[in-house]
């Protein structure tokens, strides 16, 4: 039955062919245009670490002297409380994060110096945030306590300077530092790169910038503080630092720290030594408000840095609306088409086919202009992604179709249309068969 | 006309007369607000900086030696920049320019009393204390800007300070900002309180733009500070004519390096000034592109809309038509029939667009700070649909004006 509705359909869609036209056109673009925002609105807003994220928290204090008006802590923690909480090792695993420009040159690689940024962060990094490595491994936990004069490099630095091989063993000079290098990544593009997202309530919505590249060399913790010092940037302070970027036991907030937390239980009992720390700093008269802790999730903590750009969100609602709009006319139209038959349905009717095959009949009609509608749509939405790849944003690279976003361009433009099928199928299929047979 | 049998047709089409009246409402709401952002979008993108901006060009420099004079290195550089052919004017700054981003502010109060009170509370809400942005810069700054002096005085040889750790006692304000900070009083000669210091107005230029355009309203309070950048990394400015802004770059990068080859140009920080601010503003072209895009997309599916159902109209009604021919009606009667049907059901969309409009307004203003829509865009907007119906419907109702009336005795 359902070919022989399929053949109906098919000459009905060719006796109309503008009309046709313009149905498959509406869907077309209302398609392309929805599932190009929509593809990079799952981009930018998924999981950046689907293994750990539900494990992974962001502890806040309030190390801010004079917080005026503000109800929430400030976004990243002063030297002391970062360095305090994450000494206490008190959660499964924990790191410090904090980035900076730094002068790079590799000895014997015939390049122009270089200005990359710089990760210093703590041998439980790599491990917490399931940093896949190529060559190598991360630094140890004495490597920390040491300031070992180590270093991980990136994929995208390895090729640039060693051309894609093994540079496990080479030495690569950061300021007047040389460091020997002990990994190196595979690709790794977290999107966006959640562990130095920060601020993004202060944002308005320029939040792109959250999903660039992640940084290009990763030192040890302190190590990177004795290389580059002086070129730290905070992220506020409450006085003027005495040296401008050299930051530790300065009156700035600037460091980050991440932890790991296995189950529940864990995590209440982290909050609760953080508040115990914050009262105890607040006794020795460092904090003013020990009371105004957080300790968000992952998700929870880019979900408030509203890392989603604001841009992005109203293009999706924008498609939105445009696909609604495109439907609304194919209602009309498919009505048109529909009722304009009146006389063969009468016909049909009249030789015996039940309400329901009419209504069936006219459905497959619908549902075939959102196939070809989606067929047209998913190259609209290539060449959407495409322009997209074309802007100077942060997340050019990453508009690409995935699978589950090629399957769901043609589940939405087949379930649109046969929406849109429903009220002009269910008129048609109650068209009188007598009444139309009186006026043949 | 008539409206009576216009109005009992339409009775008899009830479903598809209020789908088009639904979609034309729609389409109503979402475009009013749509060419509202667009024209939000512009003005912001078109805001004047105060600078000659066409003619400027910016060039940074940085990664020198920590122990070097960094004065001395500036004098140099300056020299040696001067030099380039076509270069007018040039000047050194620490990193602060309107539109590129880097901005450096601090508090200043007019008066004691409300510095008390800011201190006191330790915020400026609610005070008359303000929190401009400071450009710091080497003498000829104002000259190579191009900024132009409203009040009072240039910098002069001995206000120059040494470094960000420096306050200088005078400084050169925007008129925006004299205005805000001494309202309905002359800025020129007054003291402007900062923590320990006290800065005099000497000097008000009339329009100098912020590094960014973060929060609404204070975008154009600005100070000049005469305070010579002192840090590793420094930007220069360029003035020349604006065809010449290419090559003194590629020239100036050369210079630069000949005086020392050991620095870092970081080639995306050698601009022209229309590049900063096209960069600045990349966003927001993007978005215009985009909502006009989407405007005229959502209008032209409407009118295919209009015309595919009046199309239809036609067709069913071919004897009525004939009929109505047969007894009398002229071809310019059934053209305005179909004329008038279809600005009663699109005047009907826009009544119920307008109502929506301002709803999905109040919608966008909860979620994306969007400023209340001006109320004289709906009655545009209702102008525009009913244009864009006429247009859509001429075509079928021409060619019903077309029916013989002898179509009345043939079957349809």
């Amino acid at each position: 039955m359902f070919t022989y509705y399929l053949d109906l359909a098919l000459r009905s869609l060719k006796r109309n062919k503008v009309l046709t036209a313009l149905m498959v056109i509406a869907i077309a673009v209302g398609i392309g245009a929805s599932m190009t925002t929509l593809t990079v609105m799952h981009l930018l807003s998924g999981d950046p670490v689907p293994t750990r994220s539900g494990t992974l928290f962001y502890p806040q204090v309030d190390g801010n002297p004079t917080p005026g008006d503000f109800k929430q802590p400030l976004d990243v923690m002063d030297y002391q409380s970062a360095v305090d909480l994450w000494g206490a090792h008190r959660a499964d695993a924990q790191t410090l994060v904090v980035d900076s420009p730094v002068r790079l040159s590799a000895p014997g690689v015939n390049l122009p110096t270089l200005m990359p940024s710089m990760l210093s962060t703590t041998s439980d990094f790599f491990p917490m945030f399931d940093v896949p490595f190529r060559y190598g491994s991360g630094w140890s936990a004495d490597d920390d306590a040491r300031h070992a004069r180590v270093a991980v490099i990136s994929d995208d630095l390895n090729h640039k300077l060693f051309g894609g091989r093994d540079s496990v063993g080479q030495v690569l000079r950061l300021r007047d530092t040389d460091v020997r290098i002990v990994g190196v990544l595979r690709p790794w593009r977290p999107s966006p790169v959640f562990y130095t997202v920060a601020g993004g309530r202060f944002a308005n919505g320029d939040t792109a910038d959250f999903y660039g590249k992640t940084q290009d060399v990763f030192t040890p913790f302190f190590t990177g503080l004795e290389l580059n010092d002086g070129n730290f940037q905070q992220f506020t302070c409450w006085h003027m630092p005495e040296r401008p970027g050299h930051l530790q036991n300065s009156p700035c907030a600037w460091v980050r720290l991440w932890v790991q937390l296995g189950d529940a239980g864990k995590v209440a009992a982290y909050k609760q030594f953080l508040d115990g720390y914050a009262a105890q700093q607040a006794a020795l008269g460092r904090i003013v408000r020990p009371q105004n802790t957080r300790l968000r999730s992952l998700m929870q903590w880019l979900d408030y840095n509203g890392v989603v750009p604001g841009d992005v969100r109203l293009q999706t609602w924008l498609a939105f609306a445009f696909l609604a709009i495109c439907l609304f006319n194919m209602i009309g139209l498919l009505l048109a088409k529909f009722l304009r038959r009146s006389g063969e349905i009468g016909v049909r009717r009249a030789l015996g086919a039940s309400r329901g095959a009419v209504f069936a009949q006219c459905l497959v009609e619908a549902g075939l202009v959102g196939l070809i509608g989606g067929i047209g749509g998913l190259g609209l939405t290539l060449l959407g992604l495409w322009l997209v790849r074309r802007q100077p944003v942060a997340y050019a690279d990453l508009a690409h179709l995935d699978v589950s976003m090629f399957v769901a361009t043609f589940v939405t433009a087949i379930a649109a249309s046969l929406l849109a099928g429903v009220l002009p199928a269910f008129r048609a299929s109650r068209v009188a068969p007598g009444l139309q047979l009186k006026t043949l | 006309m008539q409206l009576r049998p216009i109005l009992s047709t339409l009775r008899h089409h009830k479903l598809t007369s209020i789908l088009l009246t639904l979609q034309v409402a729609f389409t109503c709401a979402i475009v009013c607000n749509v060419v509202f952002m667009v024209a939000k979008r512009v003005e912001r993108a078109s805001v004047a900086t105060g600078i000659v901006e066409n003619e400027l060009s910016v060039i940074h420099s940085s990664g020198i030696e920590k122990n070097e004079n960094k004065q001395a290195r500036n004098q140099a550089d300056l020299a040696a920049l001067r030099a380039i052919p076509g270069v007018t004017s040039v000047a050194a700054v620490s990193y602060s320019l309107p539109l590129n981003h880097n901005s450096s502010s601090r508090g200043v109060c007019p008066d004691q009393a409300s510095l008390q009170r800011a201190m006191q509370q330790r915020s400026a809400d609610g005070t008359s204390c303000m929190t401009p942005s400071i450009y710091d810069g080497t003498p000829g700054l104002i000259d190579t800007l191009g900024l132009h002096l409203v009040a009072g005085r240039r910098f002069q040889p001995d206000d120059y300070v040494v470094g960000m750790g420096h306050t200088p006692a005078v400084a050169i304000i925007s008129s925006a900002l004299a205005r805000r900070l001494y309202p309905n009083q002359s800025a020129l000669g007054k003291d402007m309180y900062l923590g320990h210091s006290v800065i005099r107005v000497v000097g008000i230029v009339e329009t100098l733009l912020r590094p960014s355009l973060r929060d609404p309203g204070t975008e154009g309070d600005s100070m000049l500070w005469p305070q010579l950048p002192d840090l590793s990394g420094v930007t220069y400015l360029l003035r020349s004519a604006p065809g010449d802004r290419r090559r003194v770059l590629e020239a100036a990068e050369a210079a630069l390096l000949k005086v020392s080859a050991s620095r870092l140009i970081d080639p995306r920080r050698v601009q022209t000034y229309t590049q900063i601010r096209h960069d600045y503003f990349q966003r927001d072209t993007t978005m215009i592109g985009l909502l006009v895009a989407s405007a005229s997309g959502l209008l032209f599916v409407t009118a295919l809309g209009i015309a595919g159902l009046a199309n239809f109209w036609v067709q069913q009604r071919w004897r009525s038509i004939g009929i109505r021919r047969a007894v009398g009606a002229t071809r310019g009667d059934i053209l305005r029939y179909f004329q008038g049907e279809n600005f009663l059901i699109v005047g009907a969309g826009i009544v119920l667009g307008g109502v929506l409009a301002v709803l999905l307004n109040l919608l966008l203003m909860a979620h994306y700070e969007l400023p209340r829509l001006p109320l004289w865009y709906l009655p545009i907007g209702a102008a525009v649909l009913w244009v864009l119906g006429q247009l859509s419907v001429l075509s079928p109702a021409r060619r019903a004006a077309r029916v013989p009336p002898v179509a009345a005795m043939r079957s349809a």
